[in-house]
């Protein structure tokens, strides 16, 4: 479905991708991971041909430079950066883009029901909330019924009941076969909608299984274990047999663990018969 | 399937004249030019009148100086906010995102607004043959549709320089600011420089008016002043040498003149447009 070899993008004498290649398969879903200014969302525009890159950028088979209009056919687009024609109406607008992909007039109305907007076709674009945006925006990214979606932050301007909400469209979208890509700062997201993340930092782009992301970014972590006072001594004996580098903490004990071992030093202090009255992570290692 | 070329210039071209007609500066610079243009025809009428001078032809002569202002401020400023604007508010980026090229865009615009313009500038100058007639004057049908086929031929080079101005700013302010700085250079300096580089290196008058046809707005007067009065006698030595020197070929090179102003700017656009950034 998308195929990426040997991509460089720069801007002036900034390099901002340098070198990446993967590739994506149908129904698959990708993140692209990294801090801001990693890169993910030049490599969304490059698969769009809106930077001037260089390397080889197929999509669908297409060449994404000399065969751009089949190319961006096949992939539907939400910008984080939301930008819409604010002075049209929400079915307007699905209906002017419509006539771009070359999508039945019929679908805009049809797609502004599955994204909960029915009601709000008339209202001008400018005066629908962000989550309500998001999901037009979304509206508009399946039109034509292309087979890949891009993703650019889906939820970073979203609240957590909104972001939960786009979530789950993402997430039945996937089920119905869309291949996504998506760049994202958020290891939670990543988790629930990918299959795997490419990890763009200053060691380059790795691959890695999307559940394994927060272990890689994250491969210790320091867990507060609040106990009885006078037990204190004896979860820091426990924890210590089993092999945990533990110290004492106020009222409880702080514990380095692997990030993919959280539970483990609750286990323990349990089969020791000491009970935890409560658990926090700490930030930092 | 993806949509013919045609059919996605045709849907932007229509958003095109939908968002001009909804942009209160041209709704204003068309109101603006159908009342200067209605109130020079009633003006001209009564001068007619009185003096027994022919209405249409003096119509048409006050509403030459009303073009040359007007209307390559309107399609220099209405180009020039075209595709700068769009790329400020981040709309260009949304609409790239689809199964559309650069030049569609390109062409889309063009096309919307080049319609919309000439659609207020027909309402124009229909206001001032109506009035004219009304008031028991005659209208040279052959003259009027000559000014009219100019004045459009002006408003398009005006639009596609606004145009090729838009494709090379990044901020549709600067746009506005350069489009305006053009106007004033062809519209005003170019005359007075032209004058003042004549006098001062005491050019031969060939190369005067050779000068002079490469300012779409020159080539606009002297073609406007040959339909409407017959002559380009108005015009001093460089209007009489114009006609000995291209006789009948004078209306043909002043129309190719503003086309290719058009065409070249517009071509020049595209291509600055095809390399452009998006934001």
């Amino acid at each position: 479905m998308i195929d990426v070899r040997d991509l460089g993008v720069r801007f002036g004498a900034n390099r901002v991708v340098e070198g990446l290649s993967f590739a994506l398969h149908e129904g698959g879903s990708l993140a692209l991971w990294g801090v801001n200014g990693a890169g993910k969302t030049t490599v969304l525009r490059a698969l769009l041909d809106q930077v001037p890159y260089t390397g080889q950028v197929r999509v669908g088979g297409f060449d994404a430079h000399r065969q751009g209009r089949q190319a961006r056919a096949r992939l539907g687009y939400v910008p984080q950066q939301l930008a819409l024609y604010d002075d049209l109406s929400a079915l307007g607008l699905l209906r002017f883009v419509a006539g771009l992909r070359g999508a039945a007039d019929g679908q805009a109305a049809v797609l502004l029901q599955r994204m909960g907007l029915g009601d709000q076709a008339r209202k001008a674009v400018g005066a629908l909330s962000g989550g309500m945006k998001q999901r037009l925006a979304l509206a508009i990214a399946l039109l034509g019924d292309p087979p890949i979606l891009l993703l650019d932050e889906p939820t970073a301007s979203l609240d957590a009941a909104a972001r939960d909400d786009f979530s789950a469209l993402l997430l039945e979208l996937r089920a119905a076969g869309k291949t996504l890509l998506f760049t994202s700062h958020r290891v939670d997201e990543v988790a629930v909608l990918a299959d795997e993340a490419i990890v763009l930092d200053s060691q380059g782009a790795r691959r890695v299984e999307a559940r394994a992301l927060d272990a890689l970014l994250h491969p210790e972590v320091t867990l507060r274990l609040v106990v009885a006072e006078g037990a204190i001594g004896a979860a820091l004996a426990a924890l210590a047999h089993e092999g945990f580098d533990a110290r004492r903490n106020g009222h409880g004990v702080l514990v380095r663990v692997a990030a993919g071992n959280r539970a483990a030093p609750v286990s323990a202090l349990v089969q020791a018969d000491i009970a935890v009255h409560d658990l926090s992570l700490e930030a930092g290692p | 399937m993806i949509p013919s070329s045609p059919r996605v210039v045709v849907r932007l071209a229509r958003k095109e004249v939908r968002d001009a007609l909804r942009n209160r500066w041209f709704v204003m610079f068309a109101l603006a030019f159908a009342g200067l243009a209605l109130a020079l025809s009633r003006l001209s009428l009564g001068g007619a009148e009185a003096a027994g001078f022919a209405g249409f032809g003096r119509t048409a002569a006050s509403l030459i100086n009303l073009v040359i202002l007007v209307v390559p401020l309107m399609g220099l400023t209405l180009g020039a906010a075209s595709l700068a604007g769009e790329r400020e508010r981040g709309t260009l980026a949304t609409l790239l995102a689809q199964p559309v090229t650069r030049w569609q865009v390109l062409a889309g615009k063009y096309a919307g607004l080049a319609l919309a313009l000439c659609a207020a500038l027909a309402l124009g100058f229909g206001l001032a043959a109506a009035i004219v007639v009304a008031g028991g004057g005659a209208v040279a049908a052959a003259s009027l549709a000559a000014l009219v086929g100019l004045t459009m031929l002006l408003a398009l080079a005006s639009l596609a320089i606004g145009m090729l101005i838009s494709s090379l700013s990044r901020r549709s302010a600067a746009a506005s600011g350069t489009a305006l700085l053009v106007w004033l250079a062809l519209v005003f300096l170019g005359d007075l420089g032209l004058m003042g580089t004549a006098v001062a290196i005491r050019l031969d008058v060939g190369t005067l008016l050779v000068l002079a046809l490469a300012n779409p707005v020159e080539a606009f007067k002297v073609g406007a002043v040959q339909a409407v009065t017959g002559t380009l006698d108005g015009l001093g030595p460089a209007g009489t040498y114009a006609t000995r020197r291209l006789g009948v070929a004078l209306a043909p090179t002043l129309v190719a003149a503003l086309a290719a102003w058009a065409v070249l700017a517009l071509g020049a656009a595209a291509a600055a447009f095809q390399r452009g950034r998006l934001d």
